[in-house]
């Protein structure tokens, strides 16, 4: 296998007419998180298991509709500040290789009677797809992922 | 790896087409003339060249004339960059943060004291939902 990394930081900013404790919560709250985080054509059927609270787990893990690619989805709360800040760190594999290692920051500022919310991903994206067995498979994966967000975005 | 942003925008611009996603499922098989991989659709085969011009002009696909056949194949190499896994990563990230922003708006208005009214002292607990939050600062 080639190995590879590869490190990148992008940032998101939003802003939400809601205020930073309801933002928050939607994120603190399983049962409010699971009723939009998971994307509903590929994470649809995936097991979610959340526990909030600093150095607790949060796992999902399912399979890509069309080519079921198996993927799993590991994260440990590091930080959290109630309504302001949660730091967590996550790994993810596909069909059983672990394909990055990342930290996301999420910050929820009050803005104007909404919140602002900014999202840093920090990762570390192991070895790409470059073994050739897996070249055609995983490319194939990728496309149908891009594909779905691609479907919705433009519907 | 600032350079390839400006590629794979035009890469996943490429993919919002269900014709030319085909065409790739089809390539991702391997290398196909342009007549073959025009049989199999339900469009001319004019149509069938612009959809593989817009492929072509992403990088997503090459192509070599041998006599009177256009070949076709994939370029991996666009795909297997890991900049194509990010840009995934911040298209996830972009739908997510798109359906929370649905997901708020389903929910009651706020109470109104919530948020701006000072001139009352404060009161009894608001009924807002709150879940249960562990103290931030152990574990």
């Amino acid at each position: 296998m080639n190995r590879t990394v590869v490190h990148d930081t992008f940032v998101i900013d939003r802003h939400y007419p809601a205020a930073p404790a309801r933002v928050f919560t939607a994120f603190a709250d399983p049962a409010t998180k699971k009723q939009w985080w998971n994307d509903p054509d590929i994470e649809k059927d995936a097991a979610h298991v959340i526990d909030f609270r600093v150095g607790g787990r949060e796992s999902m893990a399912g399979a890509i509709p069309g080519d079921g690619a198996s993927f799993t989805y590991d994260a440990v709360y590091q930080d959290i500040v109630a309504n302001s800040r949660i730091v967590y760190s996550y790994e993810m594999t596909m069909d059983g290789r672990r394909i990055s290692v990342s930290v996301a920051t999420l910050e929820f500022l009050a803005d104007g009677d909404g919140t602002r919310l900014m999202l840093t991903e920090q990762g570390a994206y192991l070895d790409g797809l470059d073994t050739s067995a897996q070249r055609e498979e995983g490319t194939r994966g990728l496309l149908d992922a891009l594909a779905t967000y691609l479907d919705k975005e433009s519907s | 790896m600032l350079k390839y942003s400006g590629e794979l925008d035009l890469v996943f611009q490429a993919l919002s087409d269900p014709t030319r996603r085909e065409l790739v499922d089809r390539l991702a098989q391997g290398p196909a003339s342009v007549s073959e991989l025009a049989a199999p659709l339900p469009i001319s085969l004019p149509a069938v060249h612009q959809h593989l011009q817009v492929l072509q002009d992403c990088g997503l696909v090459r192509s070599a004339k041998v006599g009177r056949v256009r070949t076709c194949h994939l370029e991996l190499k666009m795909l297997n960059t890991a900049q194509t896994w990010i840009q995934a990563r911040k298209a996830m990230w972009e739908r997510r943060l798109d359906r929370l922003d649905a997901f708020l708006a389903t929910l009651p208005p706020e109470a109104a004291e919530a948020t701006e009214t000072s001139a009352e002292p404060p009161s009894e607990p608001s009924t807002q939902h709150e879940p249960d939050l562990p103290k931030g600062d152990q574990a």
